[in-house]
Protein backbone atom coordinates (compact mmCIF):
# COMPACT_ATOMS: atom_id res chain seq x y z
CA UNK A 1 0.00 0.00 0.00
CA UNK A 2 1.21 3.64 -0.59
CA UNK A 3 2.53 5.13 2.15
CA UNK A 4 1.61 8.90 1.10
CA UNK A 5 -1.76 7.85 -0.35
CA UNK A 6 -3.03 4.45 0.75
CA UNK A 7 -3.70 3.00 -2.75
CA UNK A 8 -2.69 -0.32 -3.74
CA UNK A 9 -1.58 -1.57 -6.94
CA UNK A 10 -2.11 -4.94 -7.47
CA UNK A 11 -0.61 -6.92 -10.43
CA UNK A 12 -2.60 -10.45 -10.75
CA UNK A 13 0.35 -12.16 -12.53
CA UNK A 14 2.83 -11.15 -8.90
CA UNK A 15 0.14 -10.63 -6.60
CA UNK A 16 0.30 -7.41 -4.32
CA UNK A 17 3.07 -4.89 -4.68
CA UNK A 18 4.94 -3.80 -1.30
CA UNK A 19 4.81 -0.78 0.32
CA UNK A 20 6.23 1.77 -1.35
CA UNK A 21 6.42 5.83 -1.85
CA UNK A 22 5.69 7.37 -4.99
CA UNK A 23 8.40 7.44 -6.79
CA UNK A 24 7.88 11.09 -8.20
CA UNK A 25 8.44 14.35 -6.23
CA UNK A 26 5.42 15.65 -4.98
CA UNK A 27 7.17 19.15 -4.57
CA UNK A 28 6.03 22.21 -7.17
CA UNK A 29 7.54 21.36 -10.96
CA UNK A 30 6.39 24.73 -11.88
CA UNK A 31 7.35 28.16 -10.33
CA UNK A 32 4.60 30.67 -10.11
CA UNK A 33 4.79 34.10 -11.06
CA UNK A 34 4.88 35.94 -7.73
CA UNK A 35 4.99 39.96 -7.65
CA UNK A 36 6.41 41.43 -4.66
CA UNK A 37 4.45 45.00 -3.30
CA UNK A 38 7.02 45.81 0.09
CA UNK A 39 4.79 47.60 2.59
CA UNK A 40 7.92 50.18 3.54
CA UNK A 41 5.84 50.88 6.55
CA UNK A 42 4.94 47.82 7.91
CA UNK A 43 7.16 46.49 10.82
CA UNK A 44 7.06 42.58 9.96
CA UNK A 45 7.37 43.30 6.01
CA UNK A 46 3.84 42.29 5.00
CA UNK A 47 3.77 41.49 1.05
CA UNK A 48 1.22 39.96 -1.34
CA UNK A 49 2.64 37.60 -3.69
CA UNK A 50 -0.04 36.34 -6.92
CA UNK A 51 -0.14 32.78 -7.47
CA UNK A 52 -2.49 32.20 -10.00
CA UNK A 53 -2.44 28.35 -9.79
CA UNK A 54 -5.27 25.48 -10.12
CA UNK A 55 -5.99 23.78 -6.97
CA UNK A 56 -5.95 21.41 -8.73
CA UNK A 57 -2.62 21.82 -10.41
CA UNK A 58 -0.67 18.87 -8.86
CA UNK A 59 -3.14 16.50 -10.66
CA UNK A 60 -3.03 18.50 -14.05
CA UNK A 61 1.35 18.39 -13.64
CA UNK A 62 0.99 14.74 -13.49
CA UNK A 63 -1.12 14.02 -16.22
CA UNK A 64 1.16 15.72 -18.14
CA UNK A 65 3.96 14.03 -17.43
CA UNK A 66 1.71 10.79 -17.89
CA UNK A 67 0.72 12.47 -21.26
CA UNK A 68 4.67 12.88 -22.01
CA UNK A 69 5.46 9.21 -21.56
CA UNK A 70 2.45 7.85 -23.44
CA UNK A 71 3.62 10.23 -26.61
CA UNK A 72 7.12 9.11 -25.90
CA UNK A 73 6.10 5.31 -26.28
CA UNK A 74 3.76 6.04 -29.31
CA UNK A 75 0.66 5.07 -27.05
CA UNK A 76 -2.77 5.50 -27.05
CA UNK A 77 -3.80 5.82 -23.98
CA UNK A 78 -8.16 6.05 -23.25
CA UNK A 79 -9.90 7.17 -20.47
CA UNK A 80 -13.09 4.88 -19.74
CA UNK A 81 -15.59 6.43 -17.53
CA UNK A 82 -19.00 4.80 -17.14
CA UNK A 83 -21.64 4.80 -14.16
CA UNK A 84 -21.16 1.45 -12.49
CA UNK A 85 -22.56 -1.66 -14.44
CA UNK A 86 -22.56 -0.34 -17.60
CA UNK A 87 -20.42 -2.68 -19.03
CA UNK A 88 -17.00 -1.55 -19.29
CA UNK A 89 -15.63 -4.31 -18.00
CA UNK A 90 -17.08 -6.61 -20.49
CA UNK A 91 -16.85 -4.57 -23.33
CA UNK A 92 -12.95 -4.05 -22.98
CA UNK A 93 -13.10 -8.30 -22.57
CA UNK A 94 -14.74 -8.54 -25.68
CA UNK A 95 -12.62 -5.92 -27.25
CA UNK A 96 -9.18 -6.93 -26.73
CA UNK A 97 -10.00 -10.48 -28.14
CA UNK A 98 -11.14 -8.82 -30.83
CA UNK A 99 -7.91 -6.79 -31.87
CA UNK A 100 -5.91 -7.61 -34.54
CA UNK A 101 -2.92 -9.47 -33.42
CA UNK A 102 -0.18 -7.18 -34.36
CA UNK A 103 -1.54 -4.16 -31.56
CA UNK A 104 -0.61 -4.57 -28.48
CA UNK A 105 -3.15 -3.69 -25.50
CA UNK A 106 -3.14 -3.17 -21.44
CA UNK A 107 -5.37 -2.17 -19.20
CA UNK A 108 -5.41 -0.67 -15.93
CA UNK A 109 -8.59 -0.67 -13.92
CA UNK A 110 -10.25 0.91 -10.90
CA UNK A 111 -12.18 -0.08 -7.83
CA UNK A 112 -12.72 0.75 -4.22
CA UNK A 113 -12.01 -3.03 -3.77
CA UNK A 114 -11.64 -6.51 -5.09
CA UNK A 115 -9.21 -7.58 -7.58
CA UNK A 116 -11.87 -8.67 -9.94
CA UNK A 117 -11.59 -6.64 -13.54
CA UNK A 118 -8.33 -7.02 -13.69
CA UNK A 119 -8.48 -10.89 -13.34
CA UNK A 120 -11.00 -11.13 -15.61
CA UNK A 121 -9.15 -9.24 -18.38
CA UNK A 122 -6.04 -10.66 -17.49
CA UNK A 123 -7.84 -13.96 -18.98
CA UNK A 124 -7.88 -12.08 -22.36
CA UNK A 125 -3.78 -12.90 -22.22
CA UNK A 126 -3.55 -8.53 -22.21
CA UNK A 127 -1.26 -6.92 -19.44
CA UNK A 128 -4.02 -6.08 -16.42
CA UNK A 129 -3.21 -3.66 -13.63
CA UNK A 130 -5.67 -3.55 -10.68
CA UNK A 131 -5.77 -0.13 -8.76
CA UNK A 132 -8.33 -0.75 -5.27
CA UNK A 133 -8.49 2.80 -4.61
CA UNK A 134 -9.39 2.48 -0.95
CA UNK A 135 -12.47 4.85 -0.74
CA UNK A 136 -11.69 7.58 -3.64
CA UNK A 137 -14.25 7.92 -5.97
CA UNK A 138 -12.14 8.46 -8.67
CA UNK A 139 -8.98 7.23 -10.63
CA UNK A 140 -6.15 10.44 -10.02
CA UNK A 141 -2.86 11.17 -12.77
CA UNK A 142 -0.66 9.92 -9.88
CA UNK A 143 -2.30 6.71 -8.79
CA UNK A 144 -2.47 5.93 -13.36
CA UNK A 145 1.69 6.87 -13.02
CA UNK A 146 2.09 4.30 -10.41
CA UNK A 147 0.25 1.14 -12.27
CA UNK A 148 2.21 2.70 -15.14
CA UNK A 149 5.25 1.80 -13.62
CA UNK A 150 3.86 -2.22 -13.62
CA UNK A 151 3.91 -1.82 -17.28
CA UNK A 152 6.59 -2.72 -20.34
CA UNK A 153 5.01 1.20 -22.08
CA UNK A 154 7.61 0.27 -25.19
CA UNK A 155 5.65 -2.87 -26.04
CA UNK A 156 2.20 -1.56 -25.90
CA UNK A 157 0.07 0.05 -28.48
CA UNK A 158 -3.15 0.87 -26.66
CA UNK A 159 -3.89 1.52 -22.94
CA UNK A 160 -7.51 1.04 -21.63
CA UNK A 161 -7.70 2.90 -18.39
CA UNK A 162 -11.20 1.70 -16.88
CA UNK A 163 -11.87 4.46 -14.19
CA UNK A 164 -13.92 3.87 -11.18
CA UNK A 165 -17.81 3.19 -12.01
CA UNK A 166 -19.05 6.95 -10.88
CA UNK A 167 -20.60 9.39 -13.17
CA UNK A 168 -19.63 12.68 -11.19
CA UNK A 169 -15.72 12.61 -10.23
CA UNK A 170 -13.60 11.36 -12.77
CA UNK A 171 -15.34 14.30 -15.30
CA UNK A 172 -12.61 16.69 -13.03
CA UNK A 173 -9.60 14.17 -12.93
CA UNK A 174 -7.04 14.63 -16.08
CA UNK A 175 -4.73 11.54 -15.85
CA UNK A 176 -3.14 12.01 -19.24
CA UNK A 177 -5.72 10.44 -21.58
CA UNK A 178 -5.25 10.87 -25.45
CA UNK A 179 -9.29 10.44 -25.37
CA UNK A 180 -12.58 10.74 -22.81
CA UNK A 181 -14.92 7.96 -23.61
CA UNK A 182 -18.00 7.82 -21.45
CA UNK A 183 -20.07 4.50 -21.59
CA UNK A 184 -24.19 4.79 -21.46
CA UNK A 185 -25.75 1.59 -21.31
CA UNK A 186 -29.89 1.53 -22.16
CA UNK A 187 -30.86 0.48 -18.73
CA UNK A 188 -29.86 4.13 -17.73
CA UNK A 189 -32.34 5.78 -19.29
CA UNK A 190 -31.77 8.25 -22.19
CA UNK A 191 -31.51 11.69 -20.15
CA UNK A 192 -28.79 10.46 -18.15
CA UNK A 193 -26.72 12.95 -20.55
CA UNK A 194 -28.40 15.66 -19.20
CA UNK A 195 -28.34 14.72 -15.73
CA UNK A 196 -24.43 14.74 -15.61
CA UNK A 197 -23.40 16.73 -18.25
CA UNK A 198 -20.25 17.90 -16.89
CA UNK A 199 -18.63 14.31 -17.81
CA UNK A 200 -20.88 13.84 -20.86
CA UNK A 201 -19.66 17.18 -21.96
CA UNK A 202 -15.58 16.82 -21.98
CA UNK A 203 -16.48 12.95 -23.79
CA UNK A 204 -14.54 12.46 -27.27
CA UNK A 205 -16.47 9.71 -28.09
CA UNK A 206 -19.82 8.22 -26.19
CA UNK A 207 -20.50 4.57 -26.33
CA UNK A 208 -24.14 3.17 -26.19
CA UNK A 209 -23.89 -0.09 -24.67
CA UNK A 210 -26.35 -2.87 -23.91
CA UNK A 211 -27.94 -1.94 -27.57
CA UNK A 212 -29.48 -5.63 -27.81
CA UNK A 213 -31.95 -5.43 -24.78
CA UNK A 214 -32.89 -1.95 -26.01
CA UNK A 215 -36.72 -3.12 -26.52
CA UNK A 216 -36.62 -4.70 -24.00
CA UNK A 217 -36.40 -1.61 -21.61
CA UNK A 218 -38.10 0.54 -24.07
CA UNK A 219 -34.85 2.39 -24.40
CA UNK A 220 -34.61 5.19 -27.60
CA UNK A 221 -31.72 5.55 -29.05
CA UNK A 222 -33.00 8.76 -31.23
CA UNK A 223 -33.70 10.03 -27.64
CA UNK A 224 -30.53 9.50 -26.25
CA UNK A 225 -28.45 11.16 -29.00
CA UNK A 226 -30.51 14.11 -28.78
CA UNK A 227 -29.54 14.46 -25.19
CA UNK A 228 -25.75 13.63 -25.75
CA UNK A 229 -26.15 16.49 -28.63
CA UNK A 230 -27.60 18.95 -26.36
CA UNK A 231 -24.12 18.81 -23.69
CA UNK A 232 -21.77 17.40 -25.80
CA UNK A 233 -22.13 18.67 -29.43
CA UNK A 234 -18.91 17.79 -30.71
CA UNK A 235 -18.89 14.18 -29.20
CA UNK A 236 -19.11 11.16 -31.44
CA UNK A 237 -21.29 8.73 -30.89
CA UNK A 238 -21.69 4.56 -31.17
CA UNK A 239 -23.99 1.95 -30.64
CA UNK A 240 -22.79 -1.04 -29.70
CA UNK A 241 -23.60 -4.50 -27.60
CA UNK A 242 -20.52 -6.25 -26.08
CA UNK A 243 -22.53 -9.48 -25.93
CA UNK A 244 -23.91 -10.07 -29.51
CA UNK A 245 -21.12 -8.26 -31.63
CA UNK A 246 -23.98 -5.50 -32.49
CA UNK A 247 -21.52 -2.57 -33.41
CA UNK A 248 -18.30 -3.93 -32.37
CA UNK A 249 -16.84 -3.62 -35.98
CA UNK A 250 -17.21 0.27 -35.26
CA UNK A 251 -15.91 0.55 -32.51
CA UNK A 252 -13.27 -1.66 -33.83
CA UNK A 253 -12.21 0.61 -36.28
CA UNK A 254 -12.78 3.77 -34.45
CA UNK A 255 -9.83 2.17 -32.22
CA UNK A 256 -7.73 0.93 -35.05
CA UNK A 257 -7.68 4.90 -36.21
CA UNK A 258 -7.41 6.65 -33.18
CA UNK A 259 -4.70 9.21 -33.21
CA UNK B 1 -18.02 18.15 0.74
CA UNK B 2 -16.67 15.06 -0.96
CA UNK B 3 -13.55 16.78 -2.66
CA UNK B 4 -13.48 20.14 -1.01
CA UNK B 5 -11.07 18.68 2.12
CA UNK B 6 -8.81 17.53 -0.59
CA UNK B 7 -9.11 20.59 -2.52
CA UNK B 8 -8.44 22.10 0.98
CA UNK B 9 -5.33 20.03 1.27
CA UNK B 10 -3.75 21.15 -2.60
CA UNK B 11 -4.51 24.87 -1.90
CA UNK B 12 -2.38 24.69 1.58
CA UNK B 13 0.28 22.73 -0.32
CA UNK B 14 0.69 25.48 -2.51
CA UNK B 15 0.60 28.35 -0.22
CA UNK B 16 3.10 26.74 2.04
CA UNK B 17 5.27 26.02 -0.73
CA UNK B 18 4.75 29.56 -1.96
CA UNK B 19 5.27 31.02 1.52
CA UNK B 20 8.63 29.07 2.05
CA UNK B 21 9.57 30.07 -0.89
CA UNK B 22 9.24 32.96 0.08
CA UNK B 23 10.81 32.90 3.04
CA UNK B 24 7.52 34.14 5.27
CA UNK B 25 6.75 33.33 8.65
CA UNK B 26 3.33 33.53 8.81
CA UNK B 27 -0.07 33.57 5.90
CA UNK B 28 -2.23 36.34 6.25
CA UNK B 29 -4.67 36.34 3.50
CA UNK B 30 -5.98 33.86 1.28
CA UNK B 31 -7.57 34.82 -1.77
CA UNK B 32 -9.32 31.58 -4.12
CA UNK B 33 -11.53 32.19 -7.39
CA UNK B 34 -14.35 29.72 -7.58
CA UNK B 35 -16.45 29.41 -10.27
CA UNK B 36 -20.15 28.56 -10.17
CA UNK B 37 -19.80 25.28 -12.61
CA UNK B 38 -16.39 24.44 -10.88
CA UNK B 39 -18.78 21.77 -8.91
CA UNK B 40 -16.95 23.05 -5.75
CA UNK B 41 -19.10 24.36 -3.23
CA UNK B 42 -17.48 27.56 -1.62
CA UNK B 43 -18.34 27.14 2.13
CA UNK B 44 -17.86 23.63 1.98
CA UNK B 45 -14.20 24.93 1.04
CA UNK B 46 -13.77 27.50 3.50
CA UNK B 47 -14.94 25.11 6.23
CA UNK B 48 -12.26 22.54 5.25
CA UNK B 49 -9.78 25.26 4.76
CA UNK B 50 -10.81 26.78 8.36
CA UNK B 51 -10.42 23.46 9.59
CA UNK B 52 -7.21 22.22 8.28
CA UNK B 53 -4.84 25.53 8.48
CA UNK B 54 -4.59 24.70 12.66
CA UNK B 55 -0.88 24.37 13.47
CA UNK B 56 0.42 25.70 9.81
CA UNK B 57 2.05 29.16 9.37
CA UNK B 58 -1.48 30.08 7.78
CA UNK B 59 -3.35 29.26 11.06
CA UNK B 60 -4.35 32.86 11.46
CA UNK B 61 -4.99 33.38 7.52
CA UNK B 62 -8.32 35.48 6.73
CA UNK B 63 -9.77 33.08 3.93
CA UNK B 64 -11.35 35.48 0.70
CA UNK B 65 -13.23 33.42 -1.88
CA UNK B 66 -14.29 35.07 -4.75
CA UNK B 67 -17.64 33.47 -7.20
CA UNK B 68 -17.10 33.84 -10.35
CA UNK B 69 -20.42 33.50 -12.53
CA UNK B 70 -20.44 31.42 -15.41
CA UNK B 71 -20.75 32.76 -18.73
CA UNK B 72 -20.57 31.57 -22.62
CA UNK B 73 -19.49 33.32 -25.65
CA UNK B 74 -21.82 32.57 -28.92
CA UNK B 75 -19.29 32.50 -31.30
CA UNK B 76 -21.54 33.21 -34.32
CA UNK B 77 -23.16 36.47 -33.02
CA UNK B 78 -20.36 37.08 -30.56
CA UNK B 79 -22.87 37.78 -27.69
CA UNK B 80 -21.83 36.66 -24.15
CA UNK B 81 -24.67 35.26 -22.10
CA UNK B 82 -24.91 33.88 -18.48
CA UNK B 83 -24.44 30.55 -18.42
CA UNK B 84 -27.35 28.91 -17.49
CA UNK B 85 -26.67 24.65 -16.72
CA UNK B 86 -24.82 22.97 -18.79
CA UNK B 87 -27.17 23.49 -22.36
CA UNK B 88 -25.82 26.54 -23.99
CA UNK B 89 -27.96 27.91 -26.77
CA UNK B 90 -27.28 31.45 -27.87
CA UNK B 91 -30.76 33.36 -26.89
CA UNK B 92 -29.60 36.09 -28.75
CA UNK B 93 -29.17 34.13 -32.08
CA UNK B 94 -30.16 30.56 -31.24
CA UNK B 95 -26.75 29.08 -32.35
CA UNK B 96 -25.93 26.01 -30.48
CA UNK B 97 -23.09 24.25 -28.95
CA UNK B 98 -21.45 27.62 -27.61
CA UNK B 99 -18.28 27.64 -25.32
CA UNK B 100 -17.88 28.16 -21.66
CA UNK B 101 -15.51 31.21 -21.51
CA UNK B 102 -15.54 31.52 -17.46
CA UNK B 103 -16.75 29.44 -14.80
CA UNK B 104 -15.26 26.69 -13.90
CA UNK B 105 -12.39 28.07 -12.22
CA UNK B 106 -11.09 26.71 -9.01
CA UNK B 107 -7.56 28.61 -8.37
CA UNK B 108 -5.36 30.66 -5.47
CA UNK B 109 -4.98 33.69 -7.36
CA UNK B 110 -2.86 35.46 -4.65
CA UNK B 111 -1.89 35.68 -0.94
CA UNK B 112 -0.76 37.74 1.56
CA UNK B 113 2.36 36.53 3.80
CA UNK B 114 4.26 38.53 6.72
CA UNK B 115 7.50 38.17 8.63
CA UNK B 116 10.92 36.36 7.91
CA UNK B 117 11.87 32.94 8.80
Amino acid sequence: MCEDCGCQIIDPEHGHSPGHRHGHSHGPGTEPDHSHEHDHGHDHDHRAIEVKQSLLSRNERLAEQNRGMFRAHKLIALNLMSSPGSGKTTLLEKTISQLDSDRKAAVIVGDLATENDAQRLQATGARAIQITTGTACHLDAHMVQHAMEKLDLAELDLLFIENVGNLVCPASFDLGEQKRIVILSVTEGEDKPLKYPVIFHNADLVLLTKIDIADAVEFECERAREAIGQVAPHAQILELSAKTGAGMKEWLAWLQDVR
Amino acid sequence: MMHELGLAQNTLDLALQTASREGAERITVLRLQVGDLSGVVPEALQFALETIVTDTPAHDARIEIERIPAVCFCADCKAEFPADGYVYHCPHCAAQGCELLRGTEMTLISMEVDGNV
